[in-house]
């Protein structure tokens, strides 16, 4: 593990309800206003220049972290710092020069570049809405599409999105992300859109990038083996909380947590010799809206223990070398 | 004698551009009881093989030449009442990609079954058919209580199991399914596969499984085949392929999987993107992305080289002229 600096981002026992939005009958009938639990008390530290993995299934509140943590959406409760300044509530305005240095990318680069923009205005939009630039506009388009790799950047400026190939597509989005030159980058399933053999490429170049700018990344996916391959700590998210935490090794070679042990072993390997994949849950994700007593993972878990499972919620703790788990197995 | 063999197959999409050669020459052999995988990345082919088999073709989608022997008998040249009534879903079914959008949403579930095997099985009643589907239900592990509801009251791994019941509902000896997994979460993902793997050996079941993920394949198949633009680039057992890649498109698509089991390493990505097929390259389909290109590859397509007993290559690195 390479040695980590300064924290970049922070939260603090994080929490974001959605209301549920009802029928006009059922609201009248319904006494209660039902919440979804996206994310339910999470705090998670991202540090210059690491890839920090967010892994879980869908609907386990991985997306919505990223967005609170850049704030695209206000949190119910809890705390986000960034770079030690208190970001939880503050307003946009105040937002948003602070958000020149965190950017995002989005899971499909088919939808999250305007079809009608040339890949140059897709680039300068950044910089126009910051105000910064001006002459420097070109220098900093170009240096972004160098840095992704789209070169010569002559070739592409002129382009609209749908005459570039997927991969490319997602090189013009990464290269929006990086023009304002960002230091934390929320990378949102970036490549699960994308065919294998150009996976690497945009894998590959996020990596570089982390060595080269310092930066720091979010990087969010369902995928667990893409998450050992590329980023230095793993948490594993279930039900709005995290379940395990800790460097990639540890959290898929060592892994502690029956869900994440579960997890682990319903990965298929590219090795027929091999032939590993267990089915050790039964069911599915239950619902946020109403999620499990106690442990949110005792409904499916094949190491349950007995009622202290169903009542009481078990404490992330520290095993050593930065290895939470959040389980009752362990916290005796 | 395979169950199914298929024939230097080609199908072309006719398009206001021209002709999309989706699949132009592909030849495979499955044979009794046996699942073979179908990977390539997407617009390679590989649905639309599926598609051809079953003779489901969409509009401009027409099947120019090659034979599909299945049975001994020819699927191209049959006609479509027999395909209708002997074929389709009596001998050979599909799971569609995305199970969440292949069932009827507005028309209970135990009806979709229902209608599937009254409308295959003549002598069969509506009452009977409804007992055959509360049986698959059992078979794939959903509580047959639920056959009345409605797919937006099933999860999406009950919706695939359903999916899985209904193609399974005529006693089928060929099963096709198009990316079973692609849209579920791991670990729902691991049982459905675990479940078509028993099914499979309960039934002697076989299987063409489609996917892009050559991980799926070595964990549930015997052998497997690669697509590359319309092409099959290799063909083999899965040991035989995964141990030792003799394409270097399947080299590069091996090398660009992560591994669970290995630790940090640099994937390796293959240059370029996949052909337009309305154009495609000259000579080998890959030679534009590969790192060992030569002249005859330009000039001349590789025929299938046998490098083993059942493993055949369509490289030029693998054999002469």
């Amino acid at each position: 593990m390479k040695a980590l600096s300064e924290t970049i981002v922070k939260c603090e026992n994080l929490k974001k309800w959605f209301p549920v939005r009802l029928g006009f009958f059922q609201t009248i009938i319904s006494r209660r206003q039902l919440f979804l639990r996206a994310v339910d008390g999470i705090s998670v530290d991202v540090k210059k220049g690491e890839i920090y993995g967010l892994a879980g299934e869908s609907g386990s509140g991985k997306t919505t972290i990223g967005r609170l943590l850049l704030r695209l959406l206000t949190p119910t409760d809890g705390k986000i710092f960034f770079k030690d300044k208190d970001i939880t509530f503050l307003k946009d305005k105040k937002m948003r020069p602070l958000r020149r240095q965190m950017q995002i990318i989005f899971q499909d680069p088919y939808e999250s570049l305007n079809p009608r923009m040339l890949v140059r205005s897709i680039l300068e939009e950044p910089l126009l809405i910051q105000g910064i630039g001006g002459k420097q506009t070109e220098e900093l388009v170009h240096k972004a599409m160098e840095d992704v790799q789209l070169v010569p950047p002559e070739e592409f400026l002129l382009r609209f999105p749908h005459e570039l190939s997927g991969g490319q597509r997602q090189r013009v989005a990464v290269a929006r992300a990086l023009v304002l030159n960002p230091e934390f980058v929320v990378a949102d399933e970036p490549v699960s859109m994308l065919d294998v053999s150009i996976r690497a490429e945009v894998l590959n170049l996020m990596i570089d990038l982390v060595e080269k700018y310092n930066m720091a990344f979010l990087y969010i996916t369902h995928d667990l083996a893409l998450a050992r391959h590329i980023c230095d700590r793993i948490a594993v998210m279930y039900l709005g909380k995290v379940l395990e935490q800790g460097s990639s090794d540890d959290v898929i070679e060592g892994a502690l947590h029956p869900y994440t042990q579960a997890l682990v072993a319903a990965v298929p390997v590219p090795d027929p010799s091999s032939r590993r994949i267990e089915v050790r849950v039964k069911g599915e994700i239950p619902s946020p809206v109403n999620p499990p007593s106690g442990c949110r993972f005792h409904t499916r878990c094949p190491a349950y223990i007995g009622d202290i499972c169903r009542e009481k919620e078990p404490p992330l703790v520290d095993l050593g070398n930065d290895h939470l788990v959040a389980c009752h197995l362990y916290s005796k | 004698m395979p169950l199914l063999e298929v024939k230097d197959l080609k199908t072309y999409y006719t398009t206001l551009r021209g002709a999309v050669k989706a699949v132009d020459g592909s030849s495979f052999n499955v044979e009794k009881a046996e699942a073979m995988g179908l990977a390539g990345e997407s617009g390679c082919g590989k649905s639309t093989i599926a598609l051809s088999i079953l003779r489901i073709l969409p509009s401009g989608g027409k099947i120019v030449g090659g034979n599909i022997l299945y049975k001994h008998k020819d699927l191209v040249s049959m006609d479509e009442d027999e395909v209708r009534q002997d074929i389709r879903w009596k001998e050979i079914a599909i799971i569609f990609q995305g199970a969440m959008n292949a069932l009827n949403p507005v028309i209970k579930v135990s009806d979709q079954i229902v209608e599937a095997i009254t409308l295959h099985d003549k002598e069969a009643g509506t009452r009977e058919a409804k007992e055959r589907g509360a049986k698959l239900f059992e078979l794939v592990g959903v509580d047959p209580s639920q056959l009345d509801n409605y797919p937006h009251e099933f999860s999406g791994g009950m919706r695939q199991r359903a999916m899985i019941a209904m193609a399974l509902a005529c006693n089928p000896s060929l099963l096709i399914a198009d990316e079973p997994s692609t849209a579920l979460d791991v670990i729902v993902a691991a049982q459905v596969l675990k479940l078509m793997k028993d099914l499979k050996e309960k039934f002697q079941l076989a299987m063409i499984l489609i996917t892009h993920d050559l991980s799926i394949i070595a964990e549930t198949c015997e052998s497997i085949s690669v697509m590359y633009a319309g092409h099959i680039a290799e063909y083999g057992t899965v040991f035989d392929v995964f141990k030792e890649p003799l394409h270097p498109y399947t080299q590069g698509l091996i090398g660009a999987f992560p591994d669970i089991k290995a630790g940090r390493t640099r994937m390796t990505a293959i240059e370029g993107s996949p052909p337009d097929l309305l154009q495609p390259p000259s000579g080998c389909r890959f030679h534009p992305r590969c790192p060992y290109a030569m002249d005859i590859c330009r000039k001349k397509k590789p025929a299938d080289f046998n490098v083993g007993k059942t493993h055949t290559v369509a490289c030029w690195l693998a054999g002469k002229e």
